[in-house]
């Protein structure tokens, strides 16, 4: 998709201002984070699990080559086939042809943020080929034409009316002329429509969770079960991953299921967890009579061996963004691209470039609540300190906060002359100011005083000072 | 393969191994990464998948119930008749598919005269389906379908309702005893098309974040449990 990443002042401008999103998010700290909590609770062994799991990516980054040409082998084996995609546009090449090969009219999608990320959709439009997006949240922005907000859950920024006017106007034309105010309404209409053209379908076309080295397996976990639908009814089954999502045996998976459900929406389990190896065997009733798995590179191999490799631990659960309360504020839309929330400030730099996407890392309040949530334990404000330095270095950073660095360090490096200016900036605002207790303007602080006053020092002089006069000294290491 | 997939190919695994600075895994190493292939090592125990028999099937049902699934234990001979039974409480027509398996085949359908089955795949038009399950794990009240002309996969799908017969003895701890049972039955490295593991009937989030049954899979799935 196209980024707007660059624009992300004024995106996140009119977040703010959009009454609809800020009730939708308001849902997001009562639903997905406090049924997290409760889960992780329920299960006494979480936290050992969080630090098996980040051992077992590690360890299967550490050998990527290797897991990766095993399971090439084993799909090979079964009579599947792999196809290697290093960049978007050979992913979508390879994708695109092999929908022609069968003649396919539609393809019936499952959500997968891999082909978001190299936007299949328009792609395949242009190849006269309909994308239908069969995941209810994906189905309803595909209707709105609209970018997923929110990596396991799409439309959440949407609330229900939203969603009942999206159906009415869609469905309308198929007969179903009656606004629906009931969730439950809601999610049978959009089965209904949905059904039969999953029945139609040419082919199925997947992401994947996991990709199993020891079996040769694509793993996939849904709540809805039209993954399954996907990989089963059209008769070709197309699974589209990156490199990073091989893990070596179903051993490992289950370490990663244990935490990665738990960490998305507190659920024990997910619904549907699918592994999918090969094509349709012989005697079998149904299943698709071609398994291909696309494996796409798209910048990550560059990433192994850096300070940014822990990214690629990432297993998707979306607890970062759940758990952020800067995505909390302006919700997944204002990133700009395909991954929002903290994921996403460390990610989108990397993929897009930091002049692209430089000022994400900086939509942080360093809180760290991502990292203390994250099951593959990712230390993402961490990462997000990497890119702001690099952006620093790439003199990307706005003028004027770089003119303000340099004046707080010149000062910064002169202790005593910091302390006189400092003492005396505190005097005088503390004699204006202490009456009212706080400054609803000041020079050179408009940006702050726009938003909330600044509060007017109260007596006892600045940090420094009440730190000498109560006797504290400095340890030195 | 052609030769611009073939370059393609060694274009991606070449760039891996020069991030990690060195070559294709050889000698140590790569005996290392073969041997934790070929006997996998277990992730840390959990208590709750590692009970006795009796106390795997009370914490499989328990959670399969919590999963919005129902539960009937019944013997072998009052399989049919429970079949028979839901249906009728529901107000479902006395109609299903069955999965052709000759496990399934084992019960008294025949003393359910107003029951009518159809042996084959799902197809759209289905209401009820009827099928066994490879295993269920106890740890979260999931089933374990394995695809096979025994079990098509489209009868976990389709049908707005999933009645699954489960064997007492089918009941495991936790996933690690499925991977076990695969193994055994399908041999080492090799797998059916599909195995899917099930918990409770289709669901989604996805508006407002309230979960609401029957996205597109089955609205309802009730589990008759044979008591052995």
């Amino acid at each position: 998709m196209e980024s707007t990443a660059h624009d992300f002042k004024s995106n996140v401008d009119s977040a703010l201002a959009n009454p609809n999103l800020q009730d939708s998010l308001a849902m997001l700290k009562v639903g997905f984070s406090e049924r997290r909590r409760l889960a992780a609770e329920r299960l006494p062994e979480f936290e050992v699990l969080r630090d098996r799991a980040r051992d077992i990516k590690n360890h299967a980054l550490a050998n990527l080559d290797f897991y990766l040409e095993e399971f090439e082998r084993k799909v090979i084996g079964l009579g599947g086939h792999v196809h290697w995609a290093p960049t978007a546009a050979d992913a979508r090449r390879i994708i695109t042809d092999l929908c022609k090969s069968v003649g396919a009219r539609t393809v019936a999608k499952s959500k997968s943020m891999v082909a978001e990320e190299i936007a299949l959709n328009e792609h395949l439009e242009k190849a006269g080929i309909a994308p239908i997006e069969t995941d209810l949240g994906e189905y309803i922005i595909q209707l709105r034409n609209e970018p997923p907000s929110h990596i396991i859950a799409p439309a959440v920024h949407l609330t229900k009316d939203q969603v009942a006017d999206t159906f009415l106007e869609h469905h309308g034309p198929l007969g179903f002329t009656k606004r629906l105010t009931e969730r439950n309404d809601l999610v049978a209409e959009a089965r209904y429509v949905l059904r039969q053209k999953f029945l139609d379908a040419d082919v199925g076309l997947t992401g994947a969770n996991f990709l199993v080295a020891e079996t040769g397996s694509s793993m996939l976990v849904t709540n809805e079960g039209n993954a399954d639908l996907s990989n089963t009814l059209p008769k070709m089954h197309i699974v589209l991953a990156t490199i990073e999502k091989v893990i070596p045996t179903l051993e490992d998976a289950a370490v990663l299921l244990r935490v990665l459900a738990r960490s998305a929406t507190g659920q024990e389990s997910s619904a549907y967890t699918t592994l999918n190896t090969g094509p349709k065997r012989d005697g079998d009733l149904d299943g698709p009579s071609a398994y291909h798995v696309v494996i796409l590179d798209n910048g990550r191999s560059s990433v192994l061996g850096t300070e940014m490799q822990e990214i690629l631990r990432c297993i998707r659960c979306g607890a970062c963004m759940n758990h952020c309360p800067v995505y909390g504020a302006i919700g997944g839309h204002a990133y700009g691209w395909v991954y929002p929330g903290p994921i996403g400030a460390v990610l989108t730099p990397q993929l897009i470039g930091v002049e692209e996407a430089g000022n994400l890392p900086n939509a942080s309040t360093f809180c760290g609540r991502c990292e203390s949530v994250c099951p593959v334990r990712i230390p993402l404000p961490k990462l997000m300190r990497h890119w702001r330095e690099r952006e620093f270095e790439r003199h990307l950073t706005p003028k004027a906060v770089r003119q303000g660095l340099a004046l707080w360090s010149f000062f910064a490096r002169r202790p005593k002359l910091y302390r006189r200016l400092t003492g005396l900036a505190n005097r005088v605002l503390s004699l204006f100011g202490r009456a009212q207790g706080r400054y609803d303007a000041l020079p050179l602080a408009g940006g702050w005083t726009r938003f909330r006053d600044f509060p007017a020092p109260q007596a006892g002089g600045t940090f420094h000072a009440q730190w000498a006069r109560h006797g504290g000294t400095r340890t030195r290491p | 393969m052609s030769d611009t997939e073939s370059s393609a190919r060694s274009h991606i695994l070449n760039g891996i191994r020069r991030s990690l600075q060195r070559g294709p895994l050889t000698g140590e190493a790569r005996h290392a990464v073969e041997g934790r292939l070929a006997a996998p090592p277990r992730g840390p125990d959990v208590a709750r998948a590692r009970l006795a028999q009796p106390e795997k099937i009370a914490l499989f049902c328990q959670w399969a119930e919590t999963n919005n699934a129902t539960v009937a234990r019944v013997a072998a001979g009052d399989v049919a008749g429970e079949v028979t039974a839901y249906l009728a409480r529901n107000n479902l027509p006395a109609r299903a598919v069955m999965a052709p398996s000759p496990l399934l085949d084992g019960y008294d359908w025949e003393s359910q005269k107003m029951l009518s089955l159809r042996r084959g795949r799902g197809e759209g038009s289905d209401q009820v389906s009827i099928t066994g399950a490879f295993a269920a794990i106890a740890e979260t009240g999931t089933l374990v379908m394995a695809s096979g002309p025994d079990h098509p996969v489209t009868l976990n799908l389709l049908p707005d309702t999933h009645i699954v017969v489960l064997r007492e003895a089918d009941i495991v701890g936790g996933y690690e005893d499925v991977w076990a049972r695969l193994r055994e039955r399908y041999g080492k490295n090799l797998m059916p098309r599909t195995v899917n593991t099930i918990t409770g009937p289709s669901r989604t989030g996805d508006i407002e974040q309230a979960m609401e049954l029957g996205a597109h899979g089955p609205r309802r799935m009730h589990i008759v449990v044979v008591r052995e």
